[in-house]
């Protein structure tokens, strides 16, 4: 646990009685205190191309009244600088009359150890596997022409500090190893790119050289690419497969879901709680409490302990996800939903890990129903206007169906749909939801976040399909 | 206040001296200080304020053609001294690689011109307020706008760059950008849209009533939306669109694509790559441009580079590393590139509507669908159906999709370009794109 006073003029007392000053006629407010490490180390071209690291430490002192929220940071722990961000605060504040909310749940559940992985294992080891990782792929296969692999490691502790001195504190570790490869042939080059990472130690997801299945499927994804045709264009049936492609979740229904486009009613389901928003058999939730998940926090970045919430059951909207203001606006309880980048930025409502739950249904029943469609096994990233409603996402691994039959791959193409419809047009969940290997990472305002998502396989009636053949 | 020169250099200074006791045989450090103060307004109402004050140092060590970086945002003496001493111990088991350098010291920046990019104006944020009260209040005039949410910011950054060579420069930049986002809602659609401006000088900012109006009026026109049908057509990029394009070619130019064979444009230089009436050009020292510099991220000096002329690709985008691995100089683009454009068209808006009878006009693109080592391109988009050089209705929920390598040579400019933002088009054609939709 980083203790933040150690190197600092600035005694906690002090601290404390700063924040209580500042936020005494406020709704609500925190000073988050911010220490991280991270690394990251690149084999690129046949060389260790970069070793990174760095140190960030900092706070972000924010005041709530209201709808307003006044923030300042610094990335000096100081008295002079804490009380230069109080009368930043104050000087935006003028003349409110708020009550501060004291009341923050508690609870003792933990979902990841108090771990430091990037000090855990020597950066000699690191290099050792990117470089056995290298050597390996090129002599699978005289195709390849380039591997790239990375390490990301990140040690991140923080404080939360509340007007009356309540200390809520985490300690978070995050880790993500990645391999991309280009292959060429017959003058054709294609990529394919596979990673895995989680809340854990290096060593939990790389024992038995387990570095070798990641290697694996960046080769096969590449691989497939390499004999694609021209994506079909216009609408037809989707069968997505499970795992990752739950990006289709997250952009065209769990943003739409945060509580602040919400109370602000400019997403497109603001108007829809209590109603029919999916096909019966879908339940959607958001679920910050699954052990050592990329997207699982023991509290979020208000000191709420997460939590796993219902958004969709059964097709029926339940919940918004929700921060402290959010809640405190509309009138409901934060579902530990409060997330930021980091010290620099406000809190927001997101996603933490998005997943909808299994259903009856085979994918082989899925494929075989399909006359004319595609087949989406992977994907790169999405994007949604949340207003409009409309999202897409790209496909990285996909083919064609055809009479009810698997065939060619085919190129990257963008999908487009319209996220309060889209899930109406679901008409088969598979048996098979799966998580995906831990890599996500959501943007929103320009700040990102850590998340995961997981679905069953599940067929889509109708979806436009951004080809180049008409 | 911002920190000044002196400080940062003494900063500098010291970082060296210290990678230099240790055993480094060379150093490289950045270090930058920015203050940035924010205010959202939301429904004619303060929503938000931020004050953010931030110092980031960076330092490369390189032990012969070993090389490690680290970064921090803690500048403490006793700090740096820690996080250095790291870095040194990084570098160490760090494999060599032959082509790590300090850039040539004659293709360093040995003096600095005046760009007039640092306003050292500040604005309270009680006048920012003011400026956001004018702007969404002729935002929301229209009652079919149902919110809007916009905000001011003003910027200011000052930096250091020195290297074990003597290398020891920088300067202060400074922006004010204005913003507003509307949603307008009717019967069966609500749209989102927006408008802003970003300028190094306060006084150059556009108006708040006529950035409001612009906002609403893009908003509005996007209502009631129809999806069309899968064909092939010509494709007419907005210019806050049509910029991207040049983007997508920048990083497909850049000599890190290039070197690692990852780029649709690798073995392309001098070579036809768009048609002969295309020109793009790179030029660090526009007076008050938003990509202006005196030098890029290594100190290399940057002067304006002819990237394609007549549709010929004559250059790319050069840093050291990369440089020597693919055996050129470096072009002082590290860091990418500085205010990119393309030349005129020779044709008006007016004209390049009607060049088809039919025609879709995109204002927006979702997605990543850029592909650059094969050039796949294939997003989702936004705009409208245009008939004889006439705004139809709005259209979304489609797709737009081509290879680069093929569009770019099908590509035809207006002779509207504007410097509103630091990679700049005019609006732009594309023939024989495939649209997806129903």
């Amino acid at each position: 646990m980083s203790n933040f006073f150690d190197k600092s003029d600035l005694v906690r007392k002090d601290a404390e009685n700063i924040v209580s000053d500042t936020l005494k006629n406020c709704d609500d407010g925190e000073l988050y205190l911010e220490d991280s490490k991270s690394e990251s180390i690149v084999l690129d071209d046949n060389k260790i191309k970069s070793s990174n690291y760095s140190s960030d430490l900092g706070f972000g002192f924010r005041a709530v009244s209201e709808e307003v929220v006044a923030y300042s940071y610094s990335n000096e722990i100081s008295k002079d600088s804490l009380k230069n961000s109080a009368e930043n605060l104050q000087s935006t504040l003028k003349s409110i009359k708020g009550t501060y909310n004291n009341e923050i749940p508690t609870s003792n559940k933990k979902f990841y150890n108090d771990i430091n992985p990037i000090e855990q294992k020597t950066l000699n080891s690191k290099l050792e596997v990117l470089n056995k990782v290298n050597d390996y792929l090129r002599k699978k296969d005289g195709a390849v022409k380039q591997v790239t692999a990375n390490f990301l490691g990140e040690h991140k502790s923080i404080e939360i500090i509340r007007s009356g001195g309540e200390s809520i504190t985490d300690i978070r570790p995050l880790i993500r190893f990645n391999v991309s490869v280009m292959l060429e042939k017959d003058g054709r080059k294609e990529t394919g790119v596979y990673g895995i990472g989680g809340r854990q130690s290096y060593d939990d997801y790389l024992q038995n050289d387990n570095w070798k299945s990641v290697c694996e499927e960046a080769f096969r994804i590449a691989l497939v690419n390499l004999e694609s045709k021209p994506a079909p264009a216009g609408e037809m049936k989707v069968v997505l497969g499970p795992g990752w492609p739950a990006i289709l979740i997250h952009e065209a229904i769990g943003h739409g879901l945060e509580g602040d486009f919400n109370r602000k009613k400019t997403s497109a389901f603001h108007n829809l709680m209590g109603q029919k928003v999916a096909s019966e058999g879908v339940t959607i939730v958001d679920d910050g409490t699954i052990d050592n998940r990329r997207g699982s926090l023991t509290i979020d970045d208000e000191g709420t302990p997460t939590e796993r919430t219902v958004l969709i059951e059964n097709g029926i909207l339940k919940n918004f996800m929700q921060d402290r203001l959010n809640a405190r606006l509309m009138k409901t309880r934060s579902t530990g939903s409060g997330r930021r980048e980091n010290y620099r930025h406000v809190v927001l409502p997101r996603m933490r890990n998005t997943m909808m739950l299994s259903g009856k249904q085979t994918q082989d029943e899925m494929i075989k129903s399909v006359d004319k469609g595609i087949f989406a096994v992977s994907f790169g990233g999405g994007q949604v206007d949340i207003t409009s409603g409309k999202f897409v996402f790209n496909c990285t691994e996909a083919y064609e169906i055809i009479n009810g039959k698997i065939g060619s791959p085919i190129k990257g193409a963008t999908l487009i749909g319209d996220g309060p419809s889209i899930l109406k047009e679901v008409s088969m969940v598979g048996n098979d939801m799966m998580l995906d290997p831990g890599i996500g990472t959501c943007g929103k305002a320009g700040q990102g976040v850590p998340v995961g998502v997981a679905q069953p396989s599940i067929l889509i009636d109708k979806m436009t399909v951004g080809g180049t053949k008409l | 206040m911002i920190k000044d020169q002196d400080f940062l250099k003494a900063k500098a200074a010291h970082c060296l001296d210290v990678a230099k006791k240790i055993g480094a045989t060379n150093a490289s450090v950045t270090i930058g200080h920015s203050i940035s103060e924010t205010v959202n307004f939301r429904n004619n109402n303060l929503d938000e304020s931020n004050r953010s004050d931030g110092l980031v140092f960076t330092i490369d060590t390189y032990i012969g053609k070993k090389k490690s970086s680290i970064s921090s945002s803690n500048l403490l003496d006793q700090n740096l001294n820690i996080l250095i001493e790291k870095c040194y111990e990084t570098t160490k088991i760090t494999p060599e690689d032959e082509f790590n350098s300090l850039p040539d010291q004659n293709l360093l920046a040995d003096s600095l011109q005046n760009l007039n990019i640092y306003d050292d104006t500040h604005i309270e944020n009680g006048k920012k307020i003011d400026y956001l009260k004018e702007l969404e209040s002729a935002a929301s005039e229209d009652t079919k706008i149902v919110n809007t949410e916009s905000s001011f910011t003003e910027k200011k950054s000052n930096f250091i760059l020195a290297n074990s060579d003597g290398f020891c420069s920088g300067y202060k930049t400074s922006s004010f950008t204005a913003s507003c986002v509307a949603v307008a809602k009717d019967e069966t659609s609500m749209e989102r849209d927006y408008e802003y401006s970003s300028k190094r000088y306060l006084d150059d900012i556009k108006e708040p009533k006529s950035l409001g109006k612009i906002a609403s009026h893009q908003t509005i026109r996007k209502l009631s939306p129809k999806k069309i049908g899968s064909e092939k057509l010509s494709v007419i990029f907005d210019k806050r669109i049509a910029k991207g394009m040049l983007s997508a070619f920048a990083s497909a130019i850049s000599s890190s694509a290039i070197a690692r064979g990852t780029s649709f444009l690798k073995d392309q230089l001098n070579e036809q790559i768009f048609s002969n009436s295309i020109n793009i050009i790179d030029k660090p020292d526009i007076i008050k441009g938003l990509g202006s510099k005196n030098f890029d991220s290594e100190g290399v000096k940057s002067e304006t580079i002819n990237l394609v002329k007549e549709g010929v690709l004559k250059s790319y985008l050069v840093d050291t590393y990369n440089g020597r691995k693919l055996k050129l100089k470096s072009n002082g683009r590290s860091g990418g590139t500085t205010n990119l454009y393309f030349e005129n068209g020779n044709q008006s808006y007016d004209e390049l509507l009607k060049m088809n009878s039919k025609c879709i006009y995109i204002t927006e693109t979702i997605g990543h669908g850029s592909n650059l080592v094969t050039g796949d391109y294939s997003v989702g988009a936004t705009g409208f159906l245009v008939e004889n050089g006439q705004f139809k209705y709005p259209v979304n929920e489609i797709t737009i999709a081509g290879n680069f390598k093929d569009m770019f040579k099908r590509i035809f400019l207006a002779n509207d370009l504007d410097f509103e933002y630091s990679t700049n088009s005019p609006t732009m054609m594309i023939e024989g794109m495939t649209v997806a939709g129903k």
